[in-house]
């Protein structure tokens, strides 16, 4: 019964703090999830172009950020840009959460792409389409529907990896965590209060993105005739 | 209407297709024929230029093409391709599937497009399937929206690989048809097939293709009839 009370005076005393923090982890994860967005289409190109310095140099950013921890890149960036211009922590966090979305994102796309059957660009260019005209009507169309799955699940791993810009500083909801218990001296109780939280924002979004899967799948509609 | 000469083509180390001269007159339909792996694809892919030989020439009505100095894309306008596996575009219903090419290559109006497209769907007897999703058709319907689709550019030479290969068998009567009535109306077309019934009908002329060589071509009832090489022979037998 402890337990139970304790968590509701975590939840009656800090509960719009937290609360708070969830909307810096939501608008940092969205924020950076659009910059990782722009970064992973423009590096899906480089990958996919038949040019092999643009390959080469796709390849060497997604090595590089695949190949390291998430934590090392924040605090590389954040003390790394600290030397040249002052950027406070939030804005530091959400860069590097970009770029390190952007290479996963890079993937999706890359992969997403190239699983469109080769048939459909022979078909589009068999009609007199240009390759970027073939790409924008048929190709990604096609593909961005492929991609929201792997994006979704992206999506959530990045809000969960966001906690991770608490070491530099931005009042997340892991760093209200992590200031909640140094206060009450009741860590348990409180990370899982945080867990909770977490928890609720990822179910939201998973229910936001099926939803939008259901909608994009226009190719299956359900029963005969849409005429 | 289609002029090639000396026409080569390789894959890495194999050569698919060697010294090839084939023309094609206006309003001809010619049959490819030969064994799997010959080259008949690859030929085929060569007009429209999804392949690109490395020696040889090839003229499109009376355009010499050079794929380096030539606007492919607007030399492929002329020459539609069915394919054996329709490749529909599966994100678009029948009807945007048609006019997708006529809208936004060739800069044709909604409006007008529509009209075009839903006279091709009664040509191919599937006007009542305009909003339907490929997904929703059987494989013949797809193929003769494919061919509908093709045909929306205003194509003066159709190419057909093998377009009836992937249907079940009480399909391929149907596509067939479409393809015996564009014949009738005088379109140009090349066509791969296995369909030799249909071959003795409609073609014009039936071409054998053998190790990348054309070995032997002529009427189709002089080649049915008395094929003159030991592998034509050999192939027809198999296959009748
Ligand atoms: N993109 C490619 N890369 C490498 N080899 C290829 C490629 N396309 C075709 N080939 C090879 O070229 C040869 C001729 O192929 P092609 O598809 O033209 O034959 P085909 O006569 O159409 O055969 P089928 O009746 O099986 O369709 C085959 O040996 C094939 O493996
Ligand atoms: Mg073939």
């Amino acid at each position: 019964m402890d337990f139970l009370q304790n968590i509701i005076g975590i939840l009656s005393e800090h509960g719009l703090a937290f609360l708070q923090a969830s909307w810096m982890t939501i608008s940092i994860t969205i924020i950076s999830l659009l910059f990782a967005m722009i970064i992973g289409i423009i590096f899906a190109g480089f990958k996919i172009s038949s040019i092999k310095f643009l390959n080469r140099v796709a390849d060497l950013y997604i090595g590089i950020i695949r190949g390291t921890p998430l934590i090392v890149q924040i605090m590389f960036l954040y003390y790394g840009i600290a030397n040249i211009l002052t950027l406070n922590s939030f804005t530091a966090g959400a860069l590097a959460l970009s770029i390190h979305t952007g290479a996963y994102i890079a993937e999706i796309f890359r992969g997403a792409v190239q699983s469109i059957d080769r048939g459909q660009m022979e078909a589009a260019r068999s009609l007199g389409m240009s390759y970027p005209l073939a790409m924008r009507r048929i190709i990604f169309p096609q593909a961005l529907k492929r991609a929201i799955p792997p994006l979704g699940n992206q999506f959530i791993i990045s809000l969960k990896d966001s906690s991770l810009v608490a070491y530099i500083a931005v009042t997340d909801l892991y760093n209200t965590a992590l200031t909640v218990q140094g206060e009450n001296y009741m860590p348990f109780e409180t990370y899982f209060v945080v867990g909770l939280y977490y928890l609720i924002i990822v179910l939201i979004f998973t229910w936001f993105f099926n939803r939008l899967e259901k909608k994009l799948d226009v190719s299956k509609p359900k029963g005969a005739a849409i005429a | 209407m289609i002029n090639v000469r000396n026409l080569s083509k390789s894959f890495g180390g194999l050569q698919v297709l060697k010294n090839i001269d084939l023309d094609v007159k206006n309003s001809e339909v010619v049959v490819l024929i030969g064994a799997s792996g010959s080259g008949k694809s690859t030929l085929l892919r060569c007009l429209n230029f999804l392949e690109t030989a490395e020696a040889g020439e090839i003229t499109i009505g009376d355009e010499k093409i050079n794929p380096a100095t030539t606007n492919l894309n607007k030399m492929r306008e002329k020459v539609g391709m069915v394919f054996q596996h329709f490749n529909l575009f599966p994100h678009m219903t029948v009807l945007e599937n048609i006019i997708e090419a006529p809208v936004h290559v060739k800069k044709m109006g909604r409006d007008q497009a529509t009209t075009l497209a839903v006279e091709l769907l009664k040509k191919v007897g599937l006007h009542d399937k305009a909003h339907f999703y490929p997904d929703q058709l059987s494989g013949g319907q797809k193929q003769r929206v494919a061919i509908a689709r093709a045909l929306a550019m205003q194509p003066k030479v159709m190419l057909f690989d093998e377009p009836t290969s992937a249907l079940d068998p009480e399909l391929v009567g149907e596509v067939l048809q479409v393809m015996k009535d564009l014949a009738l109306d005088g379109m140009t077309m090349v066509i791969v097939t296995h369909e030799m019934g249909f071959a003795r009908e409609v073609a014009s002329r039936v071409v054998m293709l053998a190790d990348g060589h054309i070995i032997e071509e002529g009427r189709p009832e002089e080649i049915f009839a008395n094929p003159k090489h030991e592998r034509t022979q050999r192939f027809l037998n198999q296959i009748l």
